[in-house]
């Protein structure tokens, strides 16, 4: 059925955008925007192809994946937060340093086979029909997803924990009356947001494409730091953000399958266009959520 | 002079009778008329790549070549570059070949053509070949292209697809509207319908030579219409052949043999062999009989003539020895006619484009521009 191709495409296509906005959102709720997202994704995905290839599992595959996703990000912790050095400027460093040794290290793993996730369709759940196949035939890695959203959501919101980290993207002086310190929380949550990334390119090599190839993520990585910033710093916003550019992106094979034929061009950028329509619609009252720390990445003020 | 190369030339020599060359001084090779023969003389033999040399797909191939170049002809230096842009770079590059010796250039891709016309134009001393474009009129005396037959290869795929089809859909993924990737979706279904009237072929392009998650989500999109057999025309291929795999669907390789990501699924491919051409093209080359031959043209190989750079990859376990047998009757067909293409040929439409009997020549078929009856779908507008 159509639209069940298109629903599921989208939840499948939009899972790696998912994480890495997801880890975004994180960072940014700490006042730290991370350019390098997409640098991020390209370590995960290279890692757990890599480490898939090895050691014969996946799930080892994910692990290492977001540690080096982290491992890029820790790199623009530190430049940023300890070296004082502009957030967007390192970002594109970080972006371009992910994107040249993925390239570099990963060209033996080109074309090389790997035992990848396969879809585990749930139990009885997965027999409903449309919602079944659009919601609960994936892979585990989509599933988590589903969980990782709210929590994400509670965590930011509903604890303390959360309470902290907003407070060093807000107003970190305070924080730190209060004694906390919000250099390490900032630390945390750009490293947090670079494993998340890491866990999204992941998805992309080990689960989605099951391949791993240069530049792979295809600018997944800029959708999600661009997902965060119109889905107001929202988690579950930016769940319907994602799942609605992947199911922009199979839209068109799912057209085409059917031989239908339509504009390319227009086809090929309609998953930015809805993308970025939607959020507009979904995020205008939203003006002032911006975490006002992240204000001064436009000053240009040095963050430390 | 290296002894390989003089061994050659002096054959050369001694059946024209000519003088030595004139013009190329230490290095100097009996060979040519008056002055050297373009692609004389030389100590090194330049390659250049669009791509990695290890990208699994086009590029390994042209490189895999080179060094079948390098092993027939051992005293001679093979210089490969890879990821050479196809612009303005690329004749840089080849600039530096020849000063460090090269009297013979192969440029590998497409759009490598006018940096290659243009060293050409600089150096009358030195053959320039292109592998894969076409130029119109009267080429230099120093130029040539070249390029194989890949959608014989295909066609005789696509016999194998069509008898093996249960749900009489087969599915091709493909990466742009260009008329190289047309004639292969055609000649699959061609192939396909040849053996198998109610084979139709869905398509859906990705509009990339490699970009895995559109692949992903084309391959799914044809698998859930329940086409059962796949093929592709990417530069990357591992991404449909697994999910086409994991659906326990057929897949029909291309550029190379991937039996281990489908040992269950594979049926067979067209994969690349240019150790042979390339060879056969530089013995002609040094022996200073280039200019005038047929490699000095759009020179291109199928069947027919033998050397045919694409080659058809071996069956996997599904294939039928009926399926197998139909496949030699074609390929002997081929060999005799010259091509799958022969009419008659049907567009989408209806509409007759190759009346019947009449064998299309390679520049018609390279140039074009419709699907075939028994494609589902459409060529995109641009």
């Amino acid at each position: 059925m159509f639209i069940v191709d298109v629903l599921s495409g989208g939840v499948r296509g939009g899972t790696a955008i998912l994480y890495a906005a997801l880890g975004e959102t994180l960072a940014e709720r700490a006042g730290i925007i991370n350019l390098g997202t997409e640098g991020s994704m390209l370590a995960g995905a290279l890692t757990a192809y890599a480490v898939t290839a090895e050691t014969g599992s996946p799930w080892a595959g994910v692990v290492a994946g977001a540690l080096a996703g982290g491992l890029l990000a820790a790199v623009h912790a530190f430049m940023v937060l300890s070296r004082g050095a502009n957030q967007l400027a390192t970002g594109l460093v970080v972006l371009f340093l992910g994107g040249g040794l993925t390239a570099m290290f990963g060209a033996t793993y080109v074309g090389k086979a790997i035992e990848p996730f396969r879809p585990w369709p749930i139990p009885l759940l997965s027999d409903i029909p449309v919602v079944g196949p659009v919601l609960f035939s994936h892979d585990p890695l989509v599933y988590l997803s589903y969980l990782l959203a709210p929590a994400m959501w509670w965590l930011l919101f509903r604890s303390r924990w959360g309470l902290i980290l907003r407070g060093a993207g807000e107003t970190p002086a305070a924080l730190a009356a209060y004694g906390h310190s919000p250099l390490l929380v900032r630390y945390l949550a750009v490293i947090g947001g670079g494993l998340l990334a890491g866990v999204g390119g992941a998805h992309l090599s080990t689960a989605y494409a099951n391949a791993w190839f240069e530049n792979m993520t295809a600018g997944r990585g800029f959708i999600a730091v661009a997902l965060v910033i119109f889905a107001a710093w929202h988690p579950l916003r930016a769940v319907g953000g994602a799942y609605l550019f992947g199911a922009a992106l199979a839209l068109s094979p799912a057209l085409q399958a059917r031989g239908y034929g339509f504009n390319q061009f227009a086809l090929d950028a309609l998953p930015y266009l809805v993308t970025i329509a939607a959020l507009i619609v979904l995020g205008r009252r939203r003006v002032n959520a911006a975490p006002e720390a992240l204000s001064r990445v436009f000053d240009l003020t040095p963050t430390r | 002079m290296l002894t390989k190369t003089r061994n050659l030339l002096a054959v050369a020599a001694a059946a024209t009778m000519l003088a030595a060359c004139a013009t190329n001084s230490s290095t100097a090779a009996p060979a040519g008329a008056a002055s050297a023969a373009p692609g004389t003389g030389g100590t090194k033999i330049g390659f250049i790549f669009v791509g990695p040399k290890d990208d699994y797909g086009y590029n390994q191939a042209a490189y895999e070549g080179s060094q079948a170049v390098a092993k027939a002809f051992p005293d001679l230096e093979v210089l490969t570059a890879e990821n050479v842009p196809e612009d303005d770079n690329a004749s840089r590059v080849m600039e530096g070949m020849i000063r460090k010796g090269a009297k013979v250039i192969f440029a590998t891709s497409y759009g490598h053509k006018d940096p290659a016309l243009k060293v050409a134009a600089a150096h009358p001393d030195v053959v320039v070949l292109q592998q894969g474009n076409i130029v119109d009129g009267t080429l230099p005396a120093n130029f040539g292209t070249y390029f194989g037959t890949v959608y014989e290869p295909v066609y005789l795929a696509g016999i194998v697809a069509g008898k093996t089809t249960k749900s009489n859909k087969l599915g091709y993924v493909y990466a742009f509207p260009i008329s190289q990737t047309l004639d292969n979706i055609n000649a699959f279904q061609l192939g396909a319908a040849s053996v198998n009237p109610a084979a139709k072929t869905y398509v859906v392009n990705t509009s990339s030579w490699c970009d895995p998650a559109k692949q992903a989500e084309a391959a799914k999109s044809l698998l859930s219409q329940g086409v059962d057999v796949i093929s592709q025309h990417q530069d990357c291929t591992a991404t449909v052949i697994r999910a086409t795999e994991a659906a326990g669907a057929y897949t029909v390789g291309y550029h190379a043999d991937a039996t281990a990501l489908a040992p269950k699924g594979w049926l067979t491919g067209s994969q690349w062999n240019w150790g042979p051409l390339y060879t056969a093209m530089l013995q002609s080359i040094v022996a200073g009989k280039f200019t005038g031959s047929p490699y000095n043209a759009n020179y291109r190989v199928g069947l027919k003539t033998g050397e045919n750079p694409f080659v058809q990859s071996p069956y996997g376990p599904a294939v039928t020895e009926d399926a197998k047998a139909l496949v030699q009757k074609a390929l002997a067909k081929i060999s005799k006619d010259g091509s799958p293409f022969t009419g008659p040929v049907t567009d989408q439409a209806g509409k007759v484009r190759v009346s019947a009997g009449s064998v299309p020549d390679y520049k018609t078929i390279e140039s074009i521009d419709y699907f075939v009856t028994g494609v589902v779908g459409k060529i995109p507008a641009s």
